[in-house]
């Protein structure tokens, strides 16, 4: 990948690209209205859904509270089984070993299984600077690459794109990357399938290296889960001499009996499967199977800070189904990009400021890119509330200051004012009411032009309620 | 029975016929209705757009206001959802904080009494059928706070159902949002309008006279671009549908 998300404007701006552009518009509609009626079906088979929700809750919650006591466990557990831990704190240092790993092998080739982490701390640039050809094998992930596009979603990165984008891109990029698309390729999903099996299946013969992340590390055993659904992942875990998982310090669970409880979310609420078509799951080396050598980077990146805010933590239970993504009004209309990182949609809005702060203007408009309209916590597998989280980061915006915030600060001031004193908001009410005849249809300012440019105002009536009340009932 | 209507400022300043609405139905019903003039804001606009501290104020005000009413009920499900998901947070952080447990206490003190007008009139009275009379097609869309927060379910559309001459179609999408949001309206106005662009695309669909909501800042949104498009259909709180009878029908 070599599109970045650095540098992206704030998330109303890019959004107005979004919602102009008609194509994007109809392909998110299409994917994520198809993909929302399916996960409803999927959750509707089990009569204990809500059961497993909390239960996944619960869990999460558990494991957060103690879970230095956990990584411990982790790391003893992988190390026994012939694994090597590495620990990073910042993208950087992630990056930085990785890269070292990789180096110390000699490949300049790796081939990769669609992970979040790795996206998160941009580690194809990282290993490109260091002349590491870093390949996607997930098919949207590949679309992605090829494409020189960033995803846009957490599941299904290329869901901004139709077929007749992918075919296009499949017959224009791929002979760069590798085996060229066979010829007079057509937009048929069969055809665009088997033309991505045969490029890729050339890399996985070759690479000695994998990299990947995890969804799970069963804690007790050092044991990691990768769920998938098109086997790259098995190819990727299983082929080469060295694989290096990069993992969140958030995805651990303490025991196989935790895991049985996620491993029935996730599917539904990602895919709307019953059960993902590959789960592979690996403890450290085996010898005469799988890689000899096996590295785990586990990674903060932002992830303690996190912990240690008491409303914004619920974000690190997160699974990354990308359930809240395909409800999502606003994310259906803005798409991925907007967001500015890995993590779009409503769990991107209060996960990426977490992890990167506000600094930017771009993770400052992150907590404001929702209605709260809360589809998003109504599908949740893990109960985040994501609306309560959103307005707590509002809070720490508008508790920053910066453009717009001290004005916006003042405002509300003064409406607290005046709705703290009746008499003289009545006589605010009235005046408004009296010269309503001279308010025009579109007005300047901020906030105001804003509104007219899409809607009228309301027309005033004769006069307030209150003075309606005093008429008739005083 | 004796209630205090809190109108919501919305209402009050610019939807008063709402309120009104809602005056009438519940004394058609042999409620008494009160309106305690110290009542203003619940403090929404300020608390969800990151102002908690503005807010506070607000929820001391409304605790006063409604003393002593065994029932506070109002026209706006997205403001009850406020009062009940809201001021409890509210007050145990200000506890958190070593403010003591004033707010917390005001909370707790109001929130068990506040109703959204449909569950006053199901839950509390058990009423559907309110005497109304409005011959007219009706679509509903139940605005997100209603539907997810305070979990309305089918209360408004059976409300609806039992008003003579009332034709209710199905809103394609209803559960979607319609873009409003407070302040994300203006924060994010080129979404919001393609939110609201597909919501009125939808109840146009319906051919209904009527788009019917339950809550009047939802439907400033909506309504405001119905009319901007000089649309044949008109957005009206569900109260004054309720509160139009044979004798005296709503125009």
């Amino acid at each position: 990948m070599s599109g970045t998300f650095i540098g992206m404007p704030s998330f109303p701006e890019a959004a107005r690209d979004a919602v102009r552009d008609t194509t994007l518009r109809g392909n998110l509609r299409h994917a994520t209205h198809t993909i929302r009626a399916k996960r409803a079906g999927a959750v509707a088979e089990l009569d204990d859904w809500a059961q497993l929700r909390e239960a996944g809750k619960q869990i999460k919650d558990r494991t957060l509270r103690h879970l230095d006591t956990h990584l411990e466990q982790v790391e003893r557990a992988v190390t026994a089984a012939g694994g090597t831990v590495h620990w990073a704190a910042d993208a950087d240092e992630a990056n930085r070993i990785v890269t070292d790993l990789v180096k110390a092998t000699g490949e300049t080739e790796v081939v990769k299984v669609k992970s979040m982490a790795t996206q998160e701390i941009g580690l194809n640039a990282a290993l490109e600077e260091a002349g590491i050809r870093a390949y996607e094998t997930d098919l949207a992930e590949l679309i992605v690459q090829l494409g020189d596009d960033l995803p846009s979603h957490i599941l299904v990165p290329a869901i901004h794109r139709n077929r007749g984008e992918i075919r296009d891109i499949f017959r224009d990029n791929m002979a760069d990357w590798g085996r060229p698309a066979p010829d007079g390729l057509t937009d048929r999903p069969a055809d665009l399938a088997e033309a991505a099996r045969l490029h890729l299946r050339e890399k996985f013969l070759r690479a000695k290296v994998g990299i990947s992340g995890a969804n799970f590390m069963v804690a007790e055993t050092g044991t990691l889960v990768v769920v998938e659904s098109e086997g790259n992942g098995r190819m990727c875990l299983t082929l080469p001499e060295t694989l290096i998982s990069v993992v969140g310090i958030e995805k651990v669970v303490p025991t196989w009996r935790d895991l049985e409880v996620f491993l029935q979310l996730l599917p539904r609420s990602s895919t709307a499967e019953r059960m993902n078509p590959y789960t592979t799951m690996w403890t450290g080396t085996t010898d005469g199977d799988g890689p000899r050598a096996f590295h785990l980077v586990l990674l903060d990146n932002g992830r303690t800070d996190t912990l240690a805010d008491e409303v914004g933590r619920q974000a690190l239970r997160c699974i990354r189904c990308s359930a809240c993504l395909n409800v999502c009004p606003v994310y259906e209309r803005a798409g991925g990009h907007a967001y500015g990182s890995a993590y779009p949609g409503p769990i991107g809005a209060i996960l990426t400021p977490q992890l990167r702060g506000t600094a930017t203007e771009l993770d400052a408009s992150l907590p404001y890119a929702s209605s709260l309209c809360g589809a998003c916590y109504e599908v949740c597998p893990v109960a985040i509330d994501i609306p309560e989280v959103l307005v707590h980061l509002r809070e720490k915006v508008a508790d920053q200051g910066g453009r717009g915030h001290r004005l916006e600060r003042a405002a509300m001031r003064a409406a607290t004012w005046l709705l703290d004193h009746p008499a003289a908001l009545t006589a605010g009410e009235r005046l408004a009411s009296r010269t309503r005849k001279l308010h025009p249809r579109r007005l300047p300012g901020p906030g105001v032009r804003e509104w007219t440019n899409s809607r009228d105002l309301p027309e005033l009536p004769a006069e307030p309620f209150r003075d309606w009340w005093k008429k008739n009932h005083e | 029975m004796r209630v205090a209507l809190f109108a919501t400022c919305v209402n009050d300043a610019l939807y008063p016929s709402t309120a009104i609405a809602t005056v009438k139905v519940l004394e058609r019903l042999g409620v008494e209705v009160d309106f305690p003039a110290a009542q203003t804001c619940c403090g929404q606009p300020q608390f969800n757009t990151g102002y908690r501290r503005a807010t506070e104020p607000l929820v001391h005000r409304m605790a006063r206001a409604f003393e002593g009413y065994d029932h506070v009920v109002t026209p706006s499900g997205s403001c009850v959802a406020m009062v009940r998901d809201n001021y409890p947070r509210i007050g145990a952080r200000a506890a958190a904080e070593g403010r003591g447990q004033g707010l917390a206490d005001a909370a707790a003190s109001l929130v068990p009494r506040v109703r959204e007008l449909t569950e006053f009139l199901v839950d509390v009275l058990g009423v559907t059928d309110v005497g109304a009379y409005f011959p007219h097609t009706v679509t509903y869309h139940p605005s997100c706070h209603g539907l997810r927060m305070l979990g309305l379910g089918d209360r408004p559309r059976r409300l609806l159902q039992a008003v003579k001459g009332l034709q209710l179609i199905e809103l394609p999408g209803a559960e979607e949002c319609c873009g409003f949001g407070g302040t994300f309206a203006v924060k994010n106005a080129d979404v919001s309008a393609a939110m609201g662009d597909d919501k009125i695309r939808n109840a146009l669909s319906t051919d209904a006279d009527v788009l019917c909501g339950a809550d009047n800042s939802c439907l400033m949104h909506i309504g405001g671009m119905l009319r901007r498009r000089d649309a044949p259909q008109r957005a009206l709180h569900l109260a004054e549908i309720l509160a139009s009878t044979e004798e005296e029908p709503l125009r």
